[in-house]
């Protein structure tokens, strides 16, 4: 007994545990329109036995394959294999509860489609933080999880859910704010970067400077978004009505500009920061040497100080990256575009679908550009960490 | 230091006077209100406003915290060990969940109000807290715990006398992440009806009023900073007395 239990994953008990009581919780939700409050279904009424057993077979398979904690490789298959079954039960039962409803009737995966969701990507994320993967297989697995999310999207297997449906009746704005929020987060990333970069490196030189600044930047930091996207429409207001030709090219009270400038004022602490903190990380053996080299102080900058400070550097662009996609949401609220557009939209209808309709796609944007950069960071990386 | 002091209690003087006495501020925001539109907003009191918006986030800080700081003691033990990398993993990647798609995935689950804001919160404070815990638990002096176990402490009063007292600057670091992303993010709750500050910004933007925007954003924005400036102050002070 004492041999089996140690060679159980508490983890992957866990998981198997909360898994199997997602099972109970409704599986789908079924309302009349896209407004109302829908009615849960549990997943063994959501479709014949044709359906459901092969599907919640998959999912208690895979949950047991998450539960023996050396066989790794196992564990990983299993979340594969779990994701697999509910994407079964899923497109399966969602055709066949829309044609016993009405004509507006929505149907939605509910809260224990999710929860087992959210469960086989941790048992996922849990058998690869032992697999202990390296930057480029994390690229290629981070890639080919999202070209299986584009396949099964564009398939259209999954076209009867509620969400998809609000997507179809409106793929061209989903589209062009998605460009939009693409535009204001990498953007204003870019801007603080221009501005951002030459003052770390002052700052870096000029201590009294650096007392001054990053205090001021992390107190802009502190103020509540939605107040600091208000306090810009003043201020831009009254740029564009007294500063001549302002107006022209696009600086008004709402829209693009007043939210492109908050995101820019929140990117310039990560990025200044980081930047002092990654040249001040140059080890000082490395310095003496340089400067025994005959290496100049712009030369010791570029080849020494810059090169060795790169991985700090890039970690102040992953944070502001990461905040910018996640801020870029309460542009919504003042015309400034991007999917805030639509959790907005969704709020004030209340209509559920078109508020996941903005909120998803930030959530996976935001996931996406954090392992991207992190495997950028761990790829600049160029002395062990043990050994610095 | 001398000027931070007067800094500090010149923005103290402002935002009391701005959420007690709004009217003096006329004038000023006068300029910013649409022709013969009001200038200051009436709807509620910014009292209340305030105490409603800071009750909101001390409840689901304080939940945050005891909660946070009792999985990273979970964690931090050998029976729990296992959970470690997991925990690792579930606060790297949720705290690169915007806090706005989180309340907004929370309304779904839980309707409008202030419950959803509540969860969001609560939800979104626990990571913070959570690593920082966790982080000063695993770095402390290897003599200073040596110690304790030599002089016969249990591993209880080792907890409870040595490891969470040196653990207690770092937390609050962590604590203090997480008040600060609440107040923001208890300001867009009043997007989904929570009784929030926000609710004289959103009523600004809806109605063109910048008045209510600059009313609303300036205490939001003060709140902020002295509230942040206080626990940074809190901070130095524990530090200092632990001799760190």
């Amino acid at each position: 007994m004492i041999g089996i239990r140690t060679h159980i994953s508490p983890p992957g008990l866990l998981f198997a545990i909360l898994g199997l009581a997602s099972l109970l919780v409704p599986f789908m939700t079924l309302a009349a329109n896209r407004i109302v409050a829908g009615e849960g279904i549990s997943v063994l009424r959501i479709a014949g036995p044709t359906i459901t057993a092969p599907g919640v077979a998959a999912v208690t398979i895979g949950l047991a394959m998450g539960l023996i904690a050396k066989w790794t490789r196992l564990r990983l298959l299993g979340a594969v294999f779990g994701l697999a079954g509910l994407l079964w039960l899923l497109s399966r039962s969602a055709p066949i509860l829309l044609s016993q409803a009405g004509e507006y009737a929505r149907v939605s995966p509910a809260a224990g489609f999710w929860c087992l969701v959210v469960i086989f990507m941790l048992l996922m994320a849990d058998a690869l933080a032992a697999l202990k993967p390296g930057p480029l297989m994390r690229g290629i697995l981070l890639f080919a999880i999202l070209v299986a999310l584009v396949l099964v999207l564009r398939s259209g297997m999954l076209s009867d859910l509620s969400v998809l449906q609000e997507f179809s009746s409106r793929r061209d704005a989903f589209f062009s704010e998605f460009l939009r929020h693409l535009g204001l987060a990498f953007g204003s990333l870019a801007a603080a970067a221009v501005i951002g970069f030459p003052l770390g490196i002052l700052c870096h030189h000029r201590v009294a400077l650096r007392g001054a600044t990053l205090p001021v930047l992390s107190f802009l930091q502190t103020i509540p978004s939605l107040a600091m996207f208000g306090l810009m429409i003043p201020i831009l207001g009254w740029l564009g009505s007294t500063v001549p030709g302002a107006q022209a090219i696009g600086i008004a009270g709402i829209g693009f500009a007043p939210a492109f400038l908050a995101l820019l004022l929140y990117s310039l602490l990560p990025v200044v920061g980081n930047t002092v903190a990654g040249l001040a990380s140059t080890p000082p053996a490395a310095l003496e040497a340089a400067r025994g080299m005959g290496m100049t102080s712009s030369q010791r900058l570029l080849r020494v100080e810059l090169p060795l400070g790169l991985p700090i550097i890039l970690t102040g662009l992953r944070i502001v990256l990461v905040q910018n996609i996640g801020l870029a949401v309460i542009a919504g609220l003042i015309g400034g575009g991007g999917f805030g557009t639509f959790v907005f939209q969704g709020l004030n209808q209340t209509a559920t679908d078109l508020i996941l309709l903005g909120a998803l796609p930030t959530v996976v944007l935001a996931l996406t550009a954090a392992i991207l950069m992190d495997i950028l960071v761990e790829l600049t990386r160029r002395t062990p960490e043990e050994t610095v | 230091m001398k000027t931070g002091r007067i800094l500090r209690s010149v923005l103290i003087a402002l935002l009391l006077a701005l959420v007690l006495r709004p009217d003096w501020f006329v004038p000023i925001f006068a300029p910013f209100a649409p022709d013969g539109g009001p200038v200051i907003y009436q709807r509620a009191s910014m009292l209340s406003l305030s105490l409603s918006h800071l009750g909101i986030v001390t409840l689901a800080s304080a939940a945050a915290t005891i909660v946070a700081v009792a999985l990273a003691i979970l964690v931090t033990r050998p029976a729990g060990a296992a959970f470690r990398p997991l925990s690792r993993t579930i606060t790297n990647m949720g705290q690169t969940f915007p806090p706005v798609a989180v309340l907004a995935l929370a309304v779904p689950a839980l309707g409008f109000g202030a419950g959803p804001t509540l969860v969001a919160l609560f939800l979104y404070g626990l990571l913070p807290i959570f690593e920082n815990a966790v982080t000063a638990l695993t770095s402390l002096p290897r003599a200073t715990t040596q110690a304790a176990r030599g002089i016969g402490l249990s591993r209880l009063q080792r907890l409870l006398r040595v490891e969470l007292p040196l653990a207690l600057p770092v937390t609050l670091t962590g604590i203090r992440l997480s008040i600060v992303i609440g107040l923001g993010t208890a300001t867009i709750g009043s997007t989904v009806a929570a009784r929030t500050l926000g609710e004289v910004i959103i009523a600004g933007l809806l109605t063109n009023n910048t008045a209510y925007v600059l009313q609303g954003g300036l205490i939001v924005g003060l709140f902020a900073v002295l509230i942040y400036d206080a626990l940074v102050q809190l901070e130095l002070y524990l530090t200092g007395r632990m001799g760190g």
